[in-house]
């Protein structure tokens, strides 16, 4: 992992005055960011803030309204999903075994039959789904079926992991596996972007919070910092249990 | 009453015996509605599925028309392909009125609505579902086809059923580009509705017990295979 002396690596990612509207009302709300290497970024804020539609934004799922979304080092349209995977806060897994699910999503990368099967089992093996590899996907139990929905998503070796509350709905051991894997893939350096607004959860990955509010960046901090002194009101409320909208 | 049980005696007699006759109705109307099935099928699949995830101007348009012609009367079908096969019709020169390709048109254009209509509404409402998961992966419209048509594979074949059991049952089509000719066209709706204008009702309560058998067969496996998917999708 870097370190703050070293020369800076480029950004992943970068949003520049990132806008989106519905029905007129303006929901994300000219979004600078940049996606640094080597941090685990956390967005945080309360519920209906815009912490689903920025990732999805940045994943390329929705065009914005206003602004671009670059990959420095990828071209330059918010196309560009290679590279990147997401994991929804409910897993969408396909109506097939546990294995077929990730098999099925490397074929959709063009990765040849016979290394489909291997790399599929090896990403069940890591999520410690190996015994379930046959299993009809959605038979499994939340806290299986959010891990195969990582593991799917790791498979796919990208570079940023996008995860969108994806221990909202588990129960505390589940969520804890979740978040135990997620430590782990930031160790091997992919940058993993959450989004949560559980505050516990934040403080135990976050090394930098992005805190959004109705659509607002309203403050980038570094974790440590961020935690013991937030910069803005509405962080500062939501730390105090102000904001739970 | 005695009428009815004499036809009756003697229409387990004509089944069980395999009378020639009725087993060359029975196969013929199987021959022609599991062909024309087929075909609804090679159209229909692909239409609704493609209707489920292109966006096109025009789109609600098509999509309220297959469905309002899942309710096309069978006479009315019947009444357009025998125009169209007729001496003075465009296609006249094929010489196809009164044969059972003729009935196998009508009832592939009786059922491919009610198959492109079904399978329509099965694949949009696994893409609510999956769109987004799909996309992410990096799939592409025809990935994306693909992957709904498999997934949704037992209501696919739910709506199938549904078509085959209309085909089987209509008599308005058959009857009037077949023309109910002996040994040719004769399929067992249009037998049922002659036989028992002769007053032979032995031969039409025959028939008419092995349609409601098929009837009875295929809604079975139409209740069984969805009880599955619901189960699927609770999974
Ligand atoms: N496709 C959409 N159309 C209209 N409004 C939407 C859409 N998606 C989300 N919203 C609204 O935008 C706001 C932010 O949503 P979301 O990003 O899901 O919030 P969060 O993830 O922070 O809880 C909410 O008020 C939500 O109702
Ligand atoms: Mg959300």
């Amino acid at each position: 992992m870097p370190d703050g002396s070293r020369r800076p690596e480029p950004d992943l990612l970068e949003v520049r005055g990132v806008t989106f509207k519905a029905g007129g009302r303006m929901l994300v709300d000219h979004i600078d960011l940049a996606l640094r290497p080597g941090i685990v970024t956390v967005i945080l804020g309360p519920n209906g803030a815009g912490k689903s539609l920025l990732l999805r934004l940045m994943h390329g799922l929705l065009t914005p309204a206003s602004g671009e979304i670059l990959m420095p080092g990828a071209g330059a349209t918010a196309r560009t999903r290679r590279g990147q995977a997401m994991v929804f806060q409910a897993p969408v897994l396909l109506r097939r075994s546990a294995k077929a699910n990730i098999a099925y999503a490397l074929k959709l990368r063009g990765v040849s039959r016979a290394e489909r099967n291997a790399r599929a089992i090896t990403a069940l093996e890591q999520a410690g789904l190996a015994h379930l590899a046959d299993s009809p996907a959605r038979r499994l139990s939340g806290g299986e079926q959010q891990r195969l929905a990582l593991a799917r998503a790791l498979a796919l070796e990208p570079k940023i992991l996008f995860l969108d509350e994806p221990t909202a709905s588990l129960d505390p051991a589940s969520a804890r596996a979740i978040e135990g894997v997620i430590g782990d893939t930031h160790a091997r350096g992919v940058k993993v972007v959450l989004v949560t607004h559980d505050v516990g959860q934040a403080k135990r990955l976050a090394g930098e919070v992005v805190f959004l509010n109705r659509g607002k960046v309203t403050e980038i901090s570094p974790a440590k910092s961020f935690f013991k002194r937030p910069e803005s009101v509405p962080a500062r409320q939501f730390l105090a249990g102000e904001i739970v909208e | 009453m005695s009428d009815f049980s004499s036809a009756l005696s003697k229409a387990l007699y004509l089944l069980i015996s395999g009378d020639a006759a009725l087993m060359e109705i029975i196969a013929l109307s199987l021959q022609v509605s599991l062909s024309a099935i087929a075909l609804a099928t090679l159209i229909g699949l692909p239409l609704g599925s493609v209707l489920a995830v292109a966006r096109f101007p025009g789109r609600g348009g098509v999509i309220t028309l297959v469905n309002a012609l899942m309710g096309l009367p069978p006479v009315v079908v019947g009444l357009i392909v025998y125009m169209l096969l007729s001496n003075a019709g465009p296609f006249g020169v094929l010489n196809l009125l009164y044969t059972p390709t003729a009935m196998l048109i009508a009832q592939t254009i009786l059922v491919t609505p009610i198959i492109a209509a079904l399978a329509r509404q099965a694949c949009e409402d696994l893409l609510e579902e999956y769109d987004e998961q799909l996309r992410s992966l990096g799939a592409g419209t025809g990935q994306i086809i693909a992957t709904l048509l498999w997934d949704g594979r037992t209501r696919l074949l739910t709506a199938i059923l549904a078509g085959f059991g209309r085909a089987i049952a209509e008599v308005g089509a058959v009857m009037i580009v077949g023309g109910n000719i002996n040994h040719v066209t004769r399929t067992m709706t249009t037998a049922i509705a002659l036989e028992t204008s002769k007053g032979n009702l032995a031969l039409a309560l025959a028939l008419g017990v092995i349609l409601l058998a098929l009837a009875f067969a295929v809604n079975a496996a139409v209740m069984g295979l969805s009880g599955t998917a619901e189960r699927a999708a609770h999974a």
